[in-house]
């Protein structure tokens, strides 16, 4: 089975303090440490997995900048077999849909089985290039995936639904999935795998190899246009728990217990 | 001059970081206070190719280098010490082995070593009436028949009841001058007159054993002879030379554990109606302890780039292990000093950083030591 997983760089902002930068439409990622996307983290391991049991190959795809050379190196050393990375200075600016594009133009020249994309993205977190390109390539897709079963030419996957409800879906091949995290347990990279892909080439096409205008990626090709980022002002009515470590972990225990946020 | 890691060593350094900080991390606290030895997180830490750093392909190994083992133990010495100095001195085990042991010793353990089947090796050179001046080892191995018959008791011994193999040294040449009719042998764990002492009860490193041996007409064959007879001395200071880029590295991530974790708890501590970092006097330990933690990373690296390039590296190995150890104790101090009554208890890791750092100026030769290879180095003209 041929697998093809499309995966994002982002900067860790969980932590992190973060600063909107002067257009106010982005944050300042200077001083951020980038890594995998975590979401394609877990549908990099799902290709792994499935190649492990069927056999195939997985090639991994990234839109950006050279350092996006990163995360596909450490695909690679997960157990990718081949990386493309698709960079344009048109594709700046590119909104969910655009980059969908971008991402199907390019798919079209690779044979594939079953494409795997994370549910969302850390930073911008729409959750829509995934669902997107499956609409773009006319694929049956699934989203929101938390369970994948190969039987033939039919996948049986488990969809993970607000209110704890789990739905179960068939799928015929080709199709496309975006997994969620928890799926499986993705492995650290060895030395020996870093050391296998270490010299590994990484192909890269540009818009004018994907056969598509600079009218229809970046801002000009974009349906959506981020038009202000900020922090939201604190709320009234903040609770502080007070008292000592094992108080307050109890109180607090208890407040979660009482809305329903913990059984 | 370039100051950048290469790409590949950057890729261990994060996957390194990844797994540290989600495997070894969460488990130190529990470590430091019962003592366990950690059989799994050293086992997960071979399968990813870290117990065999400069040891060749052809026996397991991951040769990657003197940088990226550095690297690779500053990233665990912040996640958990014990952890790192168990891991440190396994590859130090398994690079002498490599460099001075038979072919057939080479085959039987370098494997072993590499994949995680033997939790970790050590050496056995300390005694009790021989520390720093390590020539006066009292620890005896005769001839007999096709190999030899090691008798004494060694101390202080890293991973020593844990191992799979050990480096033990004794006098196999008593008339000979000091520290000439030395020699070193490995001894497979079981064998016939080896027994484990003790396991010290230590300020910190807890979940590091540090053993008591006995050897009682403990007979190894001529194979298991590393080097030739009365090489012993040379391949201790080999070992102590690379050993020591190991335990600066794991210094280094000591510290920055520690004030890693100081200048985050000053950016949120508010007194006086405000953040403890808008106060100088923090600002300043947090200033001075980068800066000397910045200088000892550049050190130890430079030793680990000198040695992965063949060069002579014994002056600046000590260099490095001196002043990163030590400006990762006052960096553990500061962090204390920074959380105050709080990071006195073990509510608060940076207790723990404390008492960890302390064993880095001690072991691997006293920082005393240390200062005396820097001046012999130069005075020698090195």
């Amino acid at each position: 089975m041929d697998i093809i997983v499309c995966i994002k760089r982002v900067p860790e902002t969980a932590e992190a303090d973060l600063v909107i930068d002067a257009s106010k439409k982005a944050i300042d990622t200077d001083g951020l440490v980038f890594s995998i996307n975590e979401w394609d983290n877990y549908a990099v391991e799902a290709a792994i997995q499935l190649k492990e049991s069927v056999g195939g190959t997985i090639t991994v795809i990234s839109v950006g900048p050279e350092e996006n050379n990163e995360v596909l190196r450490r695909a690679l050393a997960m157990g990718a077999d081949e990386a493309l990375r698709l960079t344009d200075p048109a594709f700046e600016g590119s909104d969910a849909y655009a980059m969908a594009k971008i991402l199907a133009a390019a798919v079209k020249d690779i044979p594939h089985d079953l494409i795997l994309t994370g549910v969302q993205a850390d930073d911008d977190g729409f959750g829509a290039v995934g669902v997107a390109l499956a609409q773009m390539l006319g694929l049956p897709y699934a989203a929101l995936v938390t369970d994948i079963q190969l039987d033939g030419e039919t996948l049986t996957v488990h969809r993970e639904l607000e209110g704890g409800l789990e739905e179960v879906d068939t799928l015929k091949l080709p199709a496309l999935l975006t997994i969620q995290t928890g799926i499986n347990e993705p492995r650290y990279v060895s030395i020996m795998g870093i050391r296998r892909v270490a010299r590994k080439e990484i192909g890269v096409k540009g818009a004018g190899d994907l056969g598509l205008s600079e009218e229809a990626v970046g801002a000009k090709g974009s349906l959506s246009r981020i038009e202000e980022l900020f922090f939201p002002p604190v709320g009234e009515g903040a609770e502080i728990i007070e008292g000592t470590m094992d108080e307050k972990t109890e109180a607090l225990v208890k407040i979660l217990k009482e809305r329903g946020g913990i059984a | 001059m370039i100051f950048d890691l290469t790409g590949e060593q950057e890729m261990i350094q994060h996957m390194t970081r990844d797994f540290a900080e989600r495997h070894l991390k969460p488990a130190a606290e529990e470590l430091d206070r019962t003592k366990a030895f950690p059989f799994e997180n050293l086992k997960r830490l071979a399968q990813l190719g870290l117990m065999g750093m400069n040891i060749s392909t052809d026996y397991g190994g991951s040769e990657v280098g003197v940088v990226a083992y550095s690297i690779v133990i500053t990233e665990i010495g912040k996640a958990c010490a014990a952890t790192g100095v168990t891991t440190s001195v396994t590859n130090m085990v398994a690079e002498v082995i490599q460099e001075f042991a038979t072919d057939a010793i080479k085959k039987e353990h370098l494997p072993k070593i590499c994949d995680g089947t033997y939790p970790a090796g050590s050496f056995a050179l300390t005694e009790p009436s021989a520390g720093s001046d390590a020539a006066s080892i009292r620890a005896t191995a005769v001839r007999d028949g096709n190999g030899y018959r090691i008798n004494g008791t060694k101390t202080m011994i890293t991973s020593g009841e844990h191992s799979g193999v050990t480096v033990v040294w004794a006098v196999t040449d008593k008339s000979a001058r000091k520290g000439k009719g030395i020699s070193a042998f490995v001894v497979e764990r079981g064998r016939e007159g080896f027994k484990v002492g003790k396991n010290e009860e230590k300020l910190g490193q807890r979940a590091s054993t540090t053993n008591e041996l006995i050897f009682e007409d403990c007979w190894v064959p001529d194979e298991n002879l590393l080097g030739k007879e009365g090489d012993g001395f040379k391949i201790a200071m080999m070992e102590l030379d690379g050993g020591r880029i190991g335990i600066g590295s794991l210094a280094l991530g000591i510290g920055l554990a520690a004030i890693d974790y100081a200048t985050d708890y000053a950016k949120n501590r508010e007194q006086f109606g405000r953040s403890i970092s808008n106060f100088q006097a923090i600002q300043w330990m947090i200033a001075d302890t980068y800066t000397e933690l910045e200088a000892a990373r550049f050190l130890v690296l430079r030793a680990a780039y000198l040695k992965e390039n063949g060069r002579k590296f014994t002056k600046e190995a000590s260099m490095a292990k001196v002043f990163a150890s030590e400006a990762a104790r006052r960096a553990t101090i500061r962090s204390v000093q920074m959380l105050g009554g709080y990071g006195y208890t073990k509510d608060y890791p940076v207790e723990r950083f404390l008492r960890d750092v302390i064993v880095t100026t001690l072991y691997e030769g006293t920082s005393e030591v240390q200062r005396m290879v820097i001046a012999r180095e130069i005075l020698r003209g090195g």
